[in-house]
């Protein structure tokens, strides 16, 4: 049966009809309402039986012109609607907002307010992958790990709220510094978080990475080459799960990363082949680690400061254009910002890696079951308020 | 590969002995490279196949509404090779705002065109699956048009505050 | 039984009215359905994660509207969704209740000036029993917001209006 299944998917994803088992085509709608479409995504498929023969996505449930209302508010006031786009990584939404002004701007940031900001992305980082991995394992059936993940999540929403007073969307990055300089005992507070984060990672790669039900479900599952997700212009985990080496903290060297000892991690299809959904998950698995590790140079070397010396009085960049990408949790997140000189911009626009790491999802699970397309879609981790912005 | 990354002028200068048919210009104020609307497609496949530039990753693909009767469209390129970024850009007038599709050449850009179609408005010919993609499939209008006017009603439901 | 154990003389008989026991009894098991829109749909699964628990108030997250009682409506509703949060509504079996959680679909939140595809308040297309401000409203908001609905659900009573009965007399 297995061997008849994978026979007949290779025949439906190459085109060809074998006339095996076929049955008649049925349109079927995954969405907006759907508990693991992780949003209000819709998916028209077109099913063979169980097997997906095609997949038409219909994005837009969430379109809250972000572009629109960066035309109309002034460079500060854009960046709250930068936090609402990604709504799981607002500070390092902000930090590419932030750095892409700057360097609009010519803005040179105090060290220590580089050094933060470093901690703050890398912590949100880690708190955006808890929630990926956790909500994974809840699309495939595993609800505990969701709870473990979340748990240790509210350890860094309340370090991020004991700095700058919110849980979720900070407006804290600003234009040439930060809201607020970080409390008393923040690097201990740190620290201990780390300290305290670590067995968790070892807790659940036991309670669900390695576990023999859960690799069933996403090896093989849902293959990305590495060619293909280059031209689909995917990154982040989703391009590095294809075993491609690239990040941009490490290839496009922005803030201070250059300073720090860290590696970059790529799948390598140990459980499967390389580029399934398994080697995504265990992309952001280990990238957690690579951020403790960062976050524990930046805490040995943040120095003393004032944070609020650069920011601008005014904001008001000359004439000009520029395209700034950072590395989100989810991809490479680019702001291209043209300005007219005035103080509010003349154009944002947002290369959202969620946006283009979902165009994949046709190409990659024609062929696939309807249970393992859940699967595919939680792998991709997609964030709703920044695919349509 | 041991050869270096070239610069945008140089690429500029290498592309322009290539395709004397069209004219492109070079904007050194960005850097970018200005690209006739009927050529973007030769070019954007010449940029990705030859070994040369092989800028085979397009990061960014943007609808621009100029404010002077003109429509724009940026592509941001990368190249995974030579590790360089490329800027090129199409200018269209608002009138008959026509371009080739590039979503053959880079799969991404079949979203992104998409995307620039609905929210600004100019037509990209040859483009495998030309609708809106944001915006509801019956809106009128293209709202990061410097002259869009929000509708007072869609569907019966009031859209101002 | 908790702080009812073993404090009766007797095997007791509690006195109390139907809709007294019936209020109870819905009040403490509201279902949702489990819908979430926009950020705040985030901060409505940290409610339901350990942190905060909101199943202690017996709330289950149900995927399906038709075997739902409350519809918390947690984030920015669009023009293109509203359609179909209507619709959502009206799968949803009676007695029903809405919550709406955030600024945006209180009244469109930031969006509410130059959002031309952001519909400026739920409240234009579905009824809405209990609104939690903020943006977006912290777990515990919203655990006031379902404490507000049980105190709604407690008031709901089986007898009837007299003043309607008046004016509809009066009308015949």
């Amino acid at each position: 049966m297995q061997e008849e299944l994978l026979e007949l998917r290779e025949d439906i994803a190459s085109g060809i009809d074998s006339g095996k088992l076929r049955t008649d085509e049925m349109v079927l709608n995954m969405g907006p309402q759907h508990p693991s479409t992780h949003g209000v995504l819709r998916l028209e498929l077109v099913l063979d039986g169980e097997v997906v023969v095609k997949i038409i996505p219909h994005l837009g449930y969430l379109h809250r012109c972000f572009e629109k209302h960066a035309e109309a508010m002034t460079y500060p006031q854009v960046i709250p609607y930068c936090d609402r786009m990604d709504y799981l990584a607002a500070m390092n939404n902000d930090h590419g907002y932030a750095l892409a002004v700057e360097r609009l701007m010519d803005i040179q940031v105090p060290e220590r307010v580089e050094y933060i900001r470093v901690i703050m992305a890398e912590l949100q980082r880690i708190a955006s992958h808890l929630v990926a991995i956790g909500t994974f394992g809840m699309d495939i059936g595993a609800f505990t790990p969701f709870l473990y993940c979340f748990r240790d999540r509210e350890f860094i929403l309340d370090i991020f709220e004991k700095t700058c007073g919110a849980r979720l969307l900070y407006n804290y990055i600003w234009i040439g510094g930060l809201s607020h300089d970080v409390y008393d005992g923040f690097e201990k507070d740190v620290m201990q978080f780390i300290k305290a984060f670590r067995p968790t990672i070892t807790e659940v790669n036991n309670l669900l990475n390695y576990n023999k039900v859960f690799i069933e479900r996403c090896a093989s599952i849902g293959v990305l080459p590495p060619d293909v997700g280059i031209s689909f212009g995917c990154s982040g985990p989703m391009l590095r799960g294809s075993g491609v080496d690239f990040d941009l903290r490490r290839d496009d060297p922005y803030s201070i990363y250059d300073r720090f000892e860290w590696d970059v991690i790529v799948g390598d299809g140990s459980a499967g082949t390389l580029g399934d959904c398994w080697d995504r998950h265990m992309v952001r698995v280990k990238e957690m680690e690579e951020s403790c590790k960062i976050i524990e140079q930046a805490i040995a070397g943040l120095p003393e400061g004032d944070i609020s010396e650069a920011i601008p009085k005014r904001v008001r960049p000359l004439a000009g254009e520029i395209y700034t990408r950072v590395e989100n949790p989810r991809g490479e997140l680019g702001y291209y910002i043209i300005s007219d000189g005035k103080g509010n911009p003349f154009r944002v626009k947002v290369r959202a890696p969620g946006f283009v790491n979902l165009s994949v999802i046709d190409a990659i699970s024609r062929g696939c079951l309807v249970a393992d397309l859940v699967a595919i879609l939680g792998s991709i981790d997609i964030v709703l308020g920044e695919v349509d912005r | 590969m041991a050869a270096e990354a070239l610069t945008p002028e140089a690429v500029f200068n290498q592309l322009n002995d290539t395709f004397s048919d069209y004219e492109l210009t070079y904007d050194e104020n960005v850097p970018c490279i200005i690209v006739p609307a009927n050529a973007i497609r030769d070019v954007a496949m010449q940029l990705r196949d030859a070994e040369e530039y092989a800028f085979d990753y397009l990061m960014s693909l943007s609808g621009v509404d100029n404010g002077d009767e003109t429509l724009g469209v940026v592509y941001h390129l990368y190249s995974f090779t030579y590790k360089n970024q490329l800027t090129l850009k199409v200018i269209v007038p608002k009138e008959d705002p026509k371009l080739k599709s590039v979503a053959r050449i880079w799969l991404t850009a079949d979203w992104h065109e998409r995307e620039a179609y609905d929210l600004v408005g100019m037509t990209f010919e040859g483009h495998p699956d030309h609708r809106r993609i944001l915006m509801p499939y019956d809106w009128e209008g293209h709202p990061l048009r410097k002259d869009y006017e929000v509708p007072e009603f869609y569907n019966g439901m009031k859209v101002p505050y | 039984m908790g702080l009812l154990s073993q404090q009766f003389d007797n095997s007791n008989i509690v006195i109390t009215s139907v809709e007294g026991v019936l209020n109870w009894a819905r009040l403490c098991s509201l279902w949702q359905m489990s819908f979430g829109l926009a950020c705040c749909a985030i901060e409505m699964m940290a409610a339901s994660a350990s942190h905060y628990d909101i199943m202690r108030f017996g709330v289950l997250p149900r995927p399906s509207p038709r075997q739902c009682d409350v519809m918390i409506v947690a984030g920015t509703v669009t023009l293109k969704m509203a359609t179909r949060v209507k619709r959502l509504y009206e799968q949803m079996a009676e007695p029903r209740y809405v919550v709406s959680m955030g600024s945006c679909s209180n009244c469109g939140g930031p969006y509410w000036e130059h959002g031309y595809h952001v519909l400026k308040g739920v409240d234009r297309v579905i009824p809405v029993d209990v609104y939690v401000p903020g943006c977006p409203p912290r777990p515990e908001a919203l655990l006031e917001g379902w404490m507000r609905l049980q105190e709604k659900v407690r008031d709901f009573t089986l007898v009837k209006d007299s003043s309607k009965q008046t004016t509809e007399k009066q009308v015949a």
